[in-house]
């Protein structure tokens, strides 16, 4: 079973996003093990890119701090090997094809198995594209995390035949960022999902509160969360491990207490 | 040009977020049925005549041909049309298409506001509403074209994130447009992006080579040797090289910005500095570092400020179809104030990057051969940005 799977194994997980970098390397290998102590199940790690057309100003503005910084995918890969040596929480890279084509797609894919990743989000690649990364992720053991959005819907089936890992739901239309309700019919498009595949299905998008967090674990088999992290960490700094732990850990039960609805 | 749908060669495709996917086949096919509709190709026909003023005229540029002592040069002039470009064209069809599709309203990126000002104005003569997002660096140089959308009902977006430029307008347009798509067409100024706008832009710009060639074939009963365009995303080049791809006598010459310098980190050239890379929707070559960031691009001109380019352009360099050449800001600048003085004619800072490319090359030409600039726009707009080159302050 692979790490991904754990995380869904008898329960809903709870699913933290960081933009790797974000103040700087340091700060983000730290928060990793102590995200993953307070609960997180599985945890993305986002390769900064110039212009993240998925993204909204929160995790926008997080990676132009990280550029700024200095960070360079390398740098990443040489993070999530150290740390690597310490959890066994799996790691997802999420990031845009630019930076992993640039890369070298194949030597991309290696490096990410070598330093203990376990999956990959490439928001800018759909379904009709995927085969330009797929089949360095069989061959490397990395599973490829597809998405499906408020508008895929017989786009569905099709997707969710083929995807690995978990699948990503995309709670609302537009990009990240924190939104006061989400208005989607999630579980509409969750049994849409479960009819053709048993893989998990995490919610993902506009995920906040404590409450959001319950209200799409409660219909799904997660919550992803990453503006509402993303902007601690740009609040506190260097200083962001202990409010960003706190919060995991509120988010956490949240997503815990769905379960037992 | 296309292998298989959507792709040239290896460029191409449709690099875009799920939640986009169903926007764009949904343009994709109504642009495949309309496409064949007579009733839609004789509507747009009626506009470009009676609205836009094509056929554009093909103007024998006598004195600038006896200057230079080479080449018998011509002009084409996208200038003339209304709003003052080429891009016009590409927007009435992509305009009746959003009104055609039952769209209420359109959304554009533009860099120099040409795109956005002829978006503008083709919502306001089919009625929809129409918002058009803009680099804050770019409504701070393009204040007139600002004021002129806004005169033509459209509201205008000053986008801050990145270098607040052309590339950054584009993420943010895709960004507003996955956020509300039903009654949304996004309307691409370029042929870049994900596949099908490359072919549409494409397709509702190569009338500017078809009226080359045929023009051409009254005013002297035969094909240009050589077409010249200046290339940012590549639509007056493109709309004006592909009726002649297969004229392998007739040379494709785009001109690329190259700002400072091409080895000054200030410029704009794709083909001359960049390398293959997926970005705003479509494999291409961009101007990027070793780990993918893409770079941040300069011009003199917010039109070619682009750090891309469409893939078809792409294609035809690496096949050597067409060749693409870089030209400085103070080539640029020179040929604007030249073409000026010599025909009367002020271009727009973009079309100047082909006309400074025509002057170093008409020379190298036989007398009885032709070369055909296409000048893709009027220069009203840059007249107080080449004033500050200048050093001479003048306010707009």
């Amino acid at each position: 079973m692979t790490r991904i799977s754990k995380a869904f194994q008898n329960k809903k997980a709870f699913i933290a996003f960081v933009t790797g970098g974000d103040p700087d390397i340091e700060t983000t290998e730290a928060l990793i093990p102590q995200m993953a102590a307070a609960g997180a199940d599985l945890i993305e790690i986002g390769i900064p890119f110039s212009d993240p057309i998925a993204e909204g100003v929160v995790i926008q503005a997080a990676d132009e701090r990280a550029l700024k910084a200095g960070v360079t995918t390398d740098k990443l890969f040489d993070m999530v090997k150290r740390v690597r040596g310490t959890v066994d929480v799996p790691l997802v890279f999420m990031t845009y094809m630019n930076p992993v084509y640039t890369y070298g797609t194949d030597r991309f894919v290696k490096r990410c198995a070598e330093c203990g990743i376990d999956g990959i989000i490439v928001p800018d690649v759909p379904f009709e594209e995927k085969e330009e990364i797929s089949g360095a992720c069989v061959a490397s053991g990395i599973e490829l995390i597809s998405m499906i959005a408020p508008t895929s819907n017989e786009r569905i089936e099709m997707i969710a035949g083929q995807a690995k890992g978990f699948l990503y739901c995309v709670s609302s239309l537009g990009v990240t960022g924190i939104r006061s309700s989400i208005t989607t019919n999630i579980k509409e498009m969750i049994d849409h999902v479960k009819k053709v595949s048993d893989i998990p299905c995490a919610v993902g998008f506009g995920i906040a509160t404590p409450q959001q967090a319950q209200e799409m674990a409660a219909v799904s088999d997660g919550a992803i969360v990453g503006s509402a992290i993303v902007k601690l960490i740009a609040q506190n700094g260097r200083n962001c491990i202990e409010p960003v732990c706190q919060y995991v850990r509120e988010m956490k039960a949240a997503v815990v207490s769905a379960s037992c609805v | 040009m296309e292998a298989k749908k959507g792709k040239y060669g290896l460029y191409g495709g449709q690099y875009i977020p799920e939640t986009l996917v169903p926007a764009v086949q949904e343009v994709e096919q109504a642009y495949d049925a309309y496409k064949k509709d007579p009733a839609f190709q004789s509507e747009l026909r009626q506009l470009m005549e009676n609205y836009a003023g094509r056929p554009s005229l093909l103007y024998y540029a006598e004195k600038m041909t006896k200057d230079l002592g080479g080449a018998k040069i011509y002009l084409k002039r996208e200038d003339l049309n209304h709003t003052g470009s080429h891009k016009i064209n590409n927007v009435l069809g992509q305009v009746l298409l959003a009104k055609k599709m039952g769209k209420k309203r359109v959304i554009a990126e533009t860099g120099a506001g040409q795109h956005g000002v002829a978006t503008a104005t083709a919502a306001a003569l089919m009625g929809l509403e129409c918002e058009i997002f803009m680099g804050k660096e770019d409504t701070d140089r393009q204040v007139l074209n600002c004021y002129r959308m806004e005169l033509l009902g459209a509201k205008v977006h000053p986008v801050t994130s990145g270098t607040m430029t052309l590339k950054d307008a584009v993420n943010e347009t895709m960004r507003e447009w996955a956020s509300r798509m039903e009654d949304t067409l996004y309307v691409l100024g370029s042929v870049m992006g994900p596949h099908p706008f490359p072919m549409i832009v494409r397709d509702f710009q190569k009338i500017i080579g078809q009226e080359i060639k045929e023009q051409l074939m009254q005013m002297e009963g035969r094909l240009p040797d050589a077409v010249i365009a200046c290339v940012g995303g590549g639509s007056n080049a493109m709309g004006s090289f592909y009726e002649f791809i297969p004229d392998t006598s007739v040379r494709l010459i785009g001109c690329e910005a190259a700002g400072l310098g091409v080895d000054n980190p200030k410029n704009a050239a794709t083909i001359a500095n960049g390398s293959i890379g997926i970005f705003h929707g479509m494999k291409s070559l961009f101007c990027q570092d070793e780990y993918g960031q893409i770079a941040p691009v300069y011009s003199i001109s917010a039109g070619l400020d682009y750090p891309g380019i469409g893939p078809e352009h792409a294609r035809l360099n690496e096949l050597g179809r067409a060749q693409y050449v870089p030209v400085t800001d103070a080539e640029a600048v020179e040929a604007f104030e030249y073409l000026s003085r010599t025909e009367g004619i002020i271009p727009a800072i973009e079309s100047a990057h082909a006309v400074a490319y025509a002057k170093k090359a008409a020379p190298e030409f036989d007398k009885n051969q032709i070369l055909v600039v296409t000048i893709s726009g009027r220069g009203d707009k840059d007249v107080a940005a080449i004033a500050r080159y200048r050093g001479v302050e003048i306010f707009d």
